[in-house]
């Protein structure tokens, strides 16, 4: 027999539910309706919620003392760069591990996972060092470089637990059928894996896009993405609160909007494995 | 031409040697079938012969030539697989096409081999579905169509119509079978189904624990089994093998009646038993008997005999058609009746 869920219980858990969305939301919300204010109602007690004197005034200042485009279009470099070049590694890898497991196939995964275990500062004066010899600080490669290195564990072990679905003799039957394995790869496994391939590059493009720690400290103003930009509003700015909320409205809105449009495919991506 | 020589081949996966050293000889044209119980290692030979696995020992030849470590591509065999493998992300055409655009041929030749293949295997209809648009029996159509358009110098099969019911099993055995007469083209199938091997098969390889039990004709290998185990898996209901006193007098360990060679009546015989089970299937019967003395034995009787559980059944073998073991389930000689 089904479960009864009775009427009352329902409105009380929709509520419950709601409460918790509304919650985990409501800091993207002050944000946004900061950005529109000016300083003084920013600040202001009692903080005013909705009747304020609104204006755009905070946006036109932003974009006048830093370029939000050049930014935006480090972010997009860097995200979208790192990326393809973790896929272009990852698939290959994740094939291996799938379909040619050799005893240490399991520790090698878990050993990859564990490098994400480890604090990132950890690692920063060495990176810091290696950047600053080979003049790679402040420029878009050098941190397309550094997020695909950290990502890398989590592209693997995504593609892996894709891959792992794929029946091993269809592989077999290309190779049956003359492909190399790079054929094998591109016009079999590949196409196959789609929709796994895309939820990964989702889930890796919002990563990247919010990496904060190794970008604002491997990055100051040419490779700076929008992570430095906010960041570039709040310590010497001190209580400009609004400018700040503009800021971080511009930085956050894209990448919002993204996760709006694909949330069906990062959800089955993030889900996929665990219910079959 | 499409003659396959394993010479000496073993396989260990790990500690496990699943194959201990074996040698075969498939001629061209021949229609080889692999039978054996579930783990006997023969889809595992199936695929060594395909270049899937690798060999841990030993030779494999195909037309004189040495491919032991050619990659699966190199061999010119096809395979066609349970699971039936198809791409499914492609059209009947692409995944027909694929073998012979993975060798670069020509496009408009390409089309013409496609649309030869669909026409013999009736898939015309179907060039551009997906896999997942088709019954069963059309997949393994496709699969066929895959492995026959590239002209392969010999097809591997391996348990290819297990996933199908029965009726469509009956059907494209026959399609195979047909198939087979129609292009010579040499075949190793691998099946545990020993009414495929006995009606598909020019030659049987029976399998057991990674050994070669015997190899011969369906009908030698019915005829004059080399050992128990051939003996017990070859033929349907399974042979009766009687221990004792019986075997003793027939100067044997172990002597094997069919159940087809088993006289009933229900007056009298040679042994006295009661029915346990009539499984009546039409033309024939199959009596399992619990027989005083001897424990159960299975007779094959015809239709038309129509007894009960619980009644009493006379059995006599006919003694020209027993089979004796030794005391290491080695066949002996024929019977020597009235010895």
């Amino acid at each position: 027999m089904a479960r009864r869920i009775t009427n009352r219980r329902k409105v009380v858990i929709s509520l419950i539910a709601w409460s918790i969305a509304l919650a985990l939301f409501f800091p993207i919300l002050w944000t946004f309706l900061t950005s529109f204010k000016t300083e003084g109602d920013a600040v202001a007690t009692p903080p005013q919620f909705l009747f304020f004197h609104w204006t755009t005034e905070n946006y036109i200042e932003v974009q006048a003392r830093s370029d939000y485009f050049l930014h935006f279009f480090n972010s997009v470099v860097i995200a979208v760069g790192s990326t393809l070049i973790g896929l272009a590694i990852a698939i290959p890898a994740a094939w291996a591990m799938a379909f040619a497991p050799t005893k240490r196939t399991k520790d090698i995964l878990m050993w990859m996972l564990s490098t994400k275990m480890m604090p990132p500062v950890g690692a920063l004066i060495p990176i810091y060092l290696i950047f600053r010899n080979m003049g790679l600080l402040d420029s878009r490669w050098g941190l397309v470089g550094v997020l695909t290195l950290i990502n890398l564990p989590i592209i693997v072990w995504m593609l892996y637990t894709y891959f792992k679905e794929i029946p091993g003799e269809i592989l077999e039957a290309a190779r049956m059928d003359g492909a190399s394995l790079m054929k094998e790869i591109v016009y079999v496994l590949t196409p196959m894996a789609v929709p796994g391939i895309a939820s990964t590059l989702l889930l890796n493009i919002i990563l990247a896009w919010n990496e904060a720690f190794w970008t604002l400290n491997l990055s100051t103003s040419e490779a700076a993405p929008l992570t430095t930009f906010i960041a570039s509003y709040s310590s010497p700015e001190g209580l400009f609160y609004a400018k700040l909320s503009a800021a971080s409205t511009m930085a956050i809105a894209p990448i919002l909007i993204l996760g709006w449009f694909s949330q069906k495919q990062l959800v089955r991506g993030l889900t996929f494995g665990a219910v079959k | 031409m499409g003659s396959i020589t394993i010479r000496n081949v073993s396989k260990t996966f790990g500690e496990a040697k699943v194959i201990p050293n074996i040698d075969l000889e498939i001629n061209d044209g021949e229609f080889v079938v692999f039978v054996g119980p579930s783990g006997c290692g023969k889809s595992t030979l199936l695929r060594l012969i395909a270049g899937l696995e690798d060999v841990s020992g030993g030779q494999i030849l195909i037309d004189g030539k040495d491919v032991t470590e050619a990659a699966p591509a190199e061999r010119g065999l096809a395979m066609v697989f349970q699971s039936y493998a198809l791409y499914p992300h492609m059209s009947v055409r692409n995944n027909i096409a694929f073998p012979l655009k993975m060798a670069n041929m020509d496009q408009a030749l390409i089309n013409k081999k496609v649309e030869g293949a669909a026409k013999v295997l009736n898939l015309t209809d179907y060039l551009d579905r997906r896999p997942g648009q088709l019954s069963g029996g059309q997949r393994q159509r496709v699969a066929i169509g895959r492995a026959i358009v590239r002209e392969p110098s010999a097809f591997l099969f391996d348990e290819p119509l297990s996933n199908l019911d029965a009726a469509l099993r009956g059907t494209m055995r026959l399609e195979i079978s047909d198939l087979h007469y129609q292009l010579k083209t040499t075949m190793v199938y691998v099946t545990h189904d020993q009414i495929e091997a006995m009606t598909m098969a020019d030659k049987i390889v029976v399998l057991n624990r990674g050994n070669i039990e015997q190899v011969g004709s369906p009908l030698e290998l019915y005829k004059s089994p080399r050992n128990l185990f051939v003996a017990g898996f070859i033929g349907s209901p399974r042979m009766n093998l009687i221990e004792g006193d019986y075997a003793r007098s027939k100067n044997a360990k172990t002597v094997g009646i069919r159940p087809e060679h088993l006289l009933p009546s229900k007056q009298s015989g040679l042994w006295r038993g009661t029915v346990t089970v009539a499984e009546h299937l039409g033309a024939d019967t199959f009596l399992h008997a619990n027989v005083d003395g001897l424990g159960p034995i299975t007779a094959r009787v015809d239709g038309e005999f129509g007894v009960k559980h619980g009644e009493t059944v006379y059995l006599t073998p006919d003694e020209s058609k027993l089979h004796r073991f030794d005391d290491k389930g080695l066949a002996l000689g024929p019977a020597l009746t009235g010895a």
